[in-house]
């Protein structure tokens, strides 16, 4: 620790000796700065603005941290020279268009080498034909409903075999003897809450059980009362109730169901979009007692968890908290960087996503590895809301899921797959 | 029985929340004819007040924390009528029959309360109280001669530019003073406002339907403050030159009464009323600088429904639209009459989801409105023509 804080130092000092007489020969011709060979420029696309910066703000101080933290360790190293990651940042504003827009500027104008960004899926799916078009890099670090595959983007986020699927098994399992295989869904009016509550709906199915109910609230609607009539209706004694609502609905269907005694003791409630920050602005008397299932968790424990934590906070303020997403975001960069030394270019793209797949790396989560369908293998996790505003972990899948991008429940996609390391016109999407 | 009972509680309840929003907007929109498109953020100052009240009462904790909503309900009505009272002073005043520029100024101000919650820290105070301040000592140390001229007004906006300016230069010297006056006091996120424990659970059950207590107390509260403002504007001095000013404001002003007090007190009942609401709305939802905008439309729709500038009507609207939402939305004609024909039983299932309930609504409201374009319960009498 000293030995590197040191390190930290003399770097410090060199860089602004550099500086000093760069300033006194009235400036070089060279941008790269302090023992640099140069420079890489990568983009970073969230939105800043709307409805979404909440959320997406903290993607990109996680995203300016891990860059931070590989230019302090000696940047990019590529043969025997070195480069330091320079970014451009660029706001999406909470809108799909933007985001296209701006992606198209970082690739033209910028010439950035990758782009991180994204978070809803409409945003992605605004974005993906601008980076299939140019055939560029993306890298998209949410949990999202899958049944997406593009040579061109790079999915760190889990994919429903890695969240919602697993979390339904372990429902079941704690819960089935007492309240029956019957799960009553309720989720936001957009893509990945009816996505995902299709694969729920037909894995349910196949496990032999029964959706009773199925509602959705349209984005920013606070009126939950015909659904707890419902909810009632189906489960008078208590039920399993998954929840893919987002955003502010969560708050009032937590405060309204507590009134209603819908309560976490007789309803098992299972949420995909709750984290540490959600918990904080419900208040954990509302949302404590249910459960969460991510990858990551603040509460993990282990080594790599406590530095990353400990490293957020150190830089944002000890009264932040981190989650999944910031964790999924926080290892892309990571991912990309090993990617660019294993390939030993930053300009060839094709060189470095192949280079990509099969990138193995000690994230906080745990092990990961990039997978040929350009998505990674990761830890699954159950955790239950305390009243302290984080995580008791409950469960977790002990090794890494492989992710199945193609749902295998859905009718439409069973049997399809994803493989980009093989050289055929549809590696994207075909029959096994 | 229990069905049509539960249903009709749980409309009851709805609709006292969209009564609750709309009664300061019948107010302000029915009595003075003003669109104001700032009240949503008033329900969200009101919120925020909620906020406070619960943070300073934290630390006493046990019993008297458990108080702190009653208090809170107060405070978030007398904070929300003085911001009103000084919006109408310095802006609605001087808009008066210009609906229009009222409507687009109003939402200007909207805009302005949800950037000013976002990014208020004690540096922007200070700022604000230099601009005030400098505005205030160039207004009165101007030479007369000068006030006279011309271009007086222009040099008065000029004035208030400058001001402005140097109250922003203000704002960063004060934030580079340290964290304590750059942070800000609410931020861009949700804030977490937690019921007393009183009001969280259910408070019972009569013949098998749970009681909540928070519908309950919103079901009770809004009646509350319906008969005050019923009693207000019938009874008392105040509400009577109200209503005199709404019918005739000439008239009025020739006998003797103030009607300048009058549009100020009216519009600061309004707005208090919305910061009631504001506070009331924790119990059920989210908290943040976006709450407003939620509820603004179904404020107006209820307006719209029940009749411009009638007291009656809106809550007639607001329990009718809350009992249709309810009844529709939870599918419980399906229960009711469980031997429909499968056509009707199909298009009453399409409905009974959340989001198509709305749409329902809407429906029903369109049509109505092609009936009786005026509301439930139109405003009678000359003024209305004029």
């Amino acid at each position: 620790m000293i030995s590197s804080l040191s390190k930290r130092i003399l770097t410090g000092f060199a860089a602004t000796a550099v500086g000093v007489t760069m300033t006194a020969c009235g400036g070089g011709g060279d941008s790269a700065s302090g023992d640099f060979d140069g420079e890489i420029k990568v983009g970073i696309l969230h939105s800043l603005s709307g409805t979404m910066a909440i959320s997406e703000t903290t993607l990109k101080e996680v995203e300016e941290m891990a860059i931070k933290e590989i230019n302090d360790a000696g940047g990019v190293k590529i043969d025997d020279k070195s480069y330091k990651i320079t970014y451009v940042s660029e706001d999406g504003a909470s809108d799909w268009p933007t985001f296209a827009e701006k992606s198209q500027k970082l690739i033209d104008a910028d010439k950035v080498a990758v782009v991180f960004g994204g978070w809803t899926s409409a945003s992605r799916k605004a974005m993906l034909p601008v980076y299939e078009a140019k055939d560029h890099f993306l890298f998209y670090p949410i949990q999202y409903e899958g049944q997406e595959c593009s040579k061109n983007i790079f999915y760190t986020g889990a994919v429903p075999n890695q969240q919602a699927e697993p979390a339904v098994d372990w429902l079941f399992d704690t819960y089935a003897e007492k309240y029956g295989k019957k799960v009553y869904l309720v989720g936001s009016d957009y893509v990945y809450p009816r996505t995902a509550n299709t694969i729920i709906k037909e894995q349910v199915k196949s496990l032999g059980g029964e959706t009773v109910g199925e509602d959705y609230i349209p984005l920013g609607n606070t009126e939950v009362a015909p659904i707890i009539a419902k909810i009632k209706k189906e489960f008078p004694d208590g039920g399993i109730i998954i929840n893919t609502l987002n955003g502010d609905s969560n708050v009032a269907l937590f405060k309204q169901f507590k009134a209603a005694g819908i309560t976490p003791d007789k309803y098992p409630i299972m949420s995909f979009s709750i984290a540490e920050e959600e918990i904080r602005q419900i208040g954990p008397d509302y949302v404590g007692g249910t459960y969460a299932a991510w990858n990551y968790f603040m509460s993990l424990g282990t080594e790599a968890s406590n530095t990353f934590n400990d490293a957020f906070i150190k830089m944002y303020g000890d009264d932040r908290v981190t989650n999944d997403p910031m964790e999924s975001a926080y290892n892309m960069v990571y991912l990309w960087k090993a990617a660019v030394e294993k390939a030993g270019t930053y300009e060839d793209l094709d060189a470095v996503r192949d280079a990509l797949i099969g990138i193995k790396m000690d994230a906080p989560q745990g092990p990961i590895e990039m997978y040929p369908n350009h998505h990674i293998s990761q830890t699954v996790r159950i955790g239950e809301a305390k009243d302290d505003g984080q995580f008791e972990i409950l469960w977790d899948s002990k090794t890494p899921v492989a992710p199945i991008t193609w749902n295998q429940y859905v009718p439409e996609t069973k049997g399809y797959k994803c493989d980009w390391t093989l050289d055929r016109a549809d590696a994207g999407k075909f029959k096994m | 029985m229990e069905l049509v009972f539960s249903q009709i509680l749980d409309g009851l309840s709805i609709g006292s929340v969209l009564l609750l929003a709309a009664t300061g907007l019948a107010i302000v929109f029915g009595l003075m004819g003003v669109i104001n498109l700032a009240h949503g953020e008033f329900m969200m100052l009101g919120a925020y007040v909620t906020f406070v009240v619960q943070n300073m009462f934290r630390p006493l904790g046990g019993t008297a924390f458990e108080l702190y909503y009653i208090v809170a309900l107060v405070a978030s009505f007398v904070v929300t009528a003085l911001v009103g009272v000084l919006l109408e002073r310095t802006l609605i005043r001087r808009l008066y029959g210009r609906p229009l520029e009222t409507l687009l100024a109003t939402w200007g101000v909207s805009l302005m309360l949800i950037q000013f919650v976002r990014s208020v820290s004690l540096a922007m105070m200070l700022g604000i109280g230099v601009t005030a301040l400098l505005g205030w000592l160039a207004k009165r140390f101007m030479p007369a001669s000068l006030k006279d001229a011309s271009f007086a007004n222009y040099l008065g906006g000029a004035v208030w530019a400058v001001a402005g300016v140097l109250g922003i230069f203000s704002i960063n010297i004060f934030a580079s003073f340290g964290r304590f006056f750059s942070n800000p006091w609410f931020g861009p996120r949700n804030i977490d406002v937690t019921a007393p424990k009183w009001l969280q659970g259910s408070w019972g059950s009569i013949a098998g339907i749970e009681l909540p207590g928070i519908r309950i107390f919103i079901i009770a509260l809004s009646a509350l403050l319906l008969a005050a403002v019923a009693w207000f504007l019938t009874k008392s001095v105040w509400g009577v030159r109200i209503r005199s000013v709404t019918q005739n404001r000439e008239m009025s002003n020739c006998l003797g009464i103030p009607t300048d007090s009058v549009d100020s007190i009216t519009f600061g009942i309004g707005s208090g009323l919305a910061g009631v609401a504001g506070c009331a709305i924790t119990l059920l939802g989210s908290v943040g600088p976006n709450l407003g905008a939620s509820y603004i439309v179904s404020c107006f729709m209820v307006i719209v429904l029940g009749g411009v500038g009638n007291l009656v009507g809106t809550v007639i609207a607001s329990m009718m639209l809350g009992i249709i939402q309810s009844i529709i939305g939870s599918g419980s004609l399906l229960i009711a009459f469980p031997d429909m024909p499968s056509s009707l039983r199909a298009v009453t299932e399409f409905f009974a989801t959340t989001s198509m309930s709305l749409v329902l609504v809407f429906i029903f409201i369109i049509a109505f409105l092609q009936f009786k374009p005026t509301g439930m319960f139109p405003q009678k009498g000359r003024s209305v023509d004029a």
